[in-house]
């Protein structure tokens, strides 16, 4: 069960968490880790916040000193890609050209922006979030920059507009559906941060697109909606999700479908590899037992964690940690736990009006499936607990203003309260 | 300024630290993995939980209202002295902190 060579391509949160967790675990063979950014594995969720804002030091962007990688033997390759799996041979061939050889193969190879592909796009100013090269050039744009647009009013659009309404510029948000960070909020949460947003200054267009980007010289001056607006914009950021890296598993032979299919322990069909974080369609029992990709941070440790101790020769369990997100807009702490997708009722705890609140999303069956909570930390790691364990809850209980949650998902209240309020 | 980490199946780790700098960060920039902050910080996920000792609890200062209930849920057991490294801010008046790392972050 101990091979005696593991190579994880992708030295991302996911890669770099899968070789640390596998030398906690005490795997004792030669660990190879392939990333194609030229840096030390660091952060990215602070790329979008303050480390555009300058309160972040990008020495604690870092997930491990280089120190780290010697003492604990792993084999860094940086500003390395893997071009071609070859399964039989059981090797990797490297851009440098080098191969390496595999006993077990873990991808980690993350996902990419979505392009944007309207005339324009190209343009000097129209920029995307992703690395820390991006991050530091977004940095000194949005220094120099007047008229700020972002397309996209997702996790990472809004996370940026804020900052750059923050950073005192005129910021516009462009999204084509009719409410903010539709894929994954409730109604009611994305209609209350529509507000927030709006009135801390932040202009958003929603039900609209970009039709076209105008430059002049070469460089971004305006951005045309399809409602016929003409922005005037110097710098444009562009936000509008991510696709998973799945070629290099494609070209291998590895079924992909939206993502790298992998089952509930992380194994592709090749016995010999392994998949894990952003690039991987992996079924959960939080999403009704069918298969999810999740693009998060608890995605890219929980399931490396998991994977680490099969590989390491540890009792194999089934990947299932409840999903949790965070996000944190201007001064609005947002965090998710659970799977809100097909949620049927909803019941509010706390105040939409004082912004500290939390939507408690039950399924058709009244089972409760996911919590978005805003300046509520305590609710949110309440409905970890809650959604992990399964332990019942009501939406009468959840509306019962009297009733401890804390107490409820610490094991301090008995069953549900059959007390009708 | 140095925080000493006190971690379980370790030798003592002695960190110099900058003024300003967390008790996580500074485990984190030194290797000391059993600190996770997987959250990099933002009072979200818990994981970079420790145990101030005694001596110290005073200096150490108040715990604010959002760690104050994300301590309900560590993964190892809350006591007297669990704070959250990530909202410790070093000075001079903690030189020479000692906090215990517990076994479990997640």
């Amino acid at each position: 069960m101990d091979p005696s060579t593991i190579v994880v391509v992708g030295a991302g949160q996911a890669g770099c968490q899968a070789a640390a967790s596998l030398r906690e675990r005490r795997y004792g063979g030669r660990l190879v880790l392939v990333g194609a950014e030229s840096h030390l594995p660091y952060q990215r969720p602070p790329l979008s916040k303050g480390h555009v804002t300058g309160q972040v030091q990008r020495d604690t962007l870092w997930l491990h000193p280089a120190s780290f990688y010697q003492h604990q033997d792993i084999e860094l390759y940086l500003a390395e890609t893997v071009d071609e799996i070859d399964r039989d041979g059981r090797r990797v061939r490297l851009g440098s050209g080098e191969t390496l050889p595999y006993d077990h193969l873990v991808l980690a190879l993350g996902a990419r922006n979505r392009p944007l592909t309207v005339a324009g796009a190209e343009l000097d100013g129209v920029v995307a979030l992703r690395t820390l090269d991006e991050a530091d050039s977004l940095r000194e744009r949005l220094a120099a920059a007047t008229n700020v647009v972002i397309v996209g009013g997702g996790f990472i659009g809004m996370e940026i507009a804020a900052t750059a309404a923050k950073l005192g510029r005129a910021a516009t948000v462009i999204e084509v559906a009719d409410r903010l960070m539709g894929r994954v909020l409730s109604t009611q949460t994305s209609k209350f941060l529509l507000g927030a947003h709006r009135s801390r200054g932040l202009n958003i267009g929603l039900g609209t697109s970009v039709s076209r980007i105008e430059g002049r010289d070469g460089v971004v001056s305006a951005v045309h909606t399809s409602d016929g607006r003409q922005l005037p914009a110097d710098l444009v950021i562009v936000g509008i999700g991510a696709v998973p890296n799945v070629e290099l598993a494609a070209a291998a032979g590895l079924k992909v479908d939206n993502g790298i299919v992998v089952d509930e322990y992380l194994r592709t069909e090749d016995p010999d590899i392994s998949a894990v974080g952003d690039c991987v369609s992996c079924p959960s029992r939080f999403a009704g037992g069918l298969p999810v990709r999740l693009e998060s941070v608890q995605n890219a440790t929980g399931q490396p964690r998991s994977l680490a101790v099969r590989l390491a020769g540890g009792e194999p369990a089934p990947y299932d940690a409840v999903p949790w997100f965070w996000s944190d807009q201007a001064d609005l702490k947002l965090q998710i736990a659970g799977l809100i997708a097909g949620h049927g009722s909803t019941a509010l705890r706390g105040s939409l009006e004082g912004e500290r609140f939390s939507v408690f999303c039950f399924d058709e069956g009244g089972a409760l499936i996911g919590v978005e909570s805003v300046n509520s930390p305590s609710d949110h790691m309440v409905a970890r607990r809650l959604i992990q364990s399964g332990v019942p809850v009501t939406r009468e209980q959840i509306l019962d203003p009297e009733l401890d949650l804390r107490a409820l998902a610490l094991g301090k209240v008995g069953k549900p309260s059959t007390a009708t309020h | 300024m140095k925080v000493t980490y006190v971690r379980p199946g370790h030798e003592d780790e002695i960190v110099e630290v900058e003024d300003g700098t967390t008790v996580m960060q500074a485990a984190v920039s030194n290797g000391i993995t059993e600190i996770v902050a997987e959250c990099g910080g933002t009072l979200a996920c818990a994981t970079c939980h420790v145990y101030v000792s005694e001596d110290d609890l005073d200096r150490v200062g108040e715990i604010g209202p959002d760690e104050e209930e994300m301590l309900d849920f560590t993964a190892s057991p809350r006591e007297d002295g669990s704070r959250l490294s990530c909202q410790i801010a070093m000075s001079a008046e903690l030189d020479g902190l000692v906090v215990r790392v517990p076994p479990e972050q997640y």
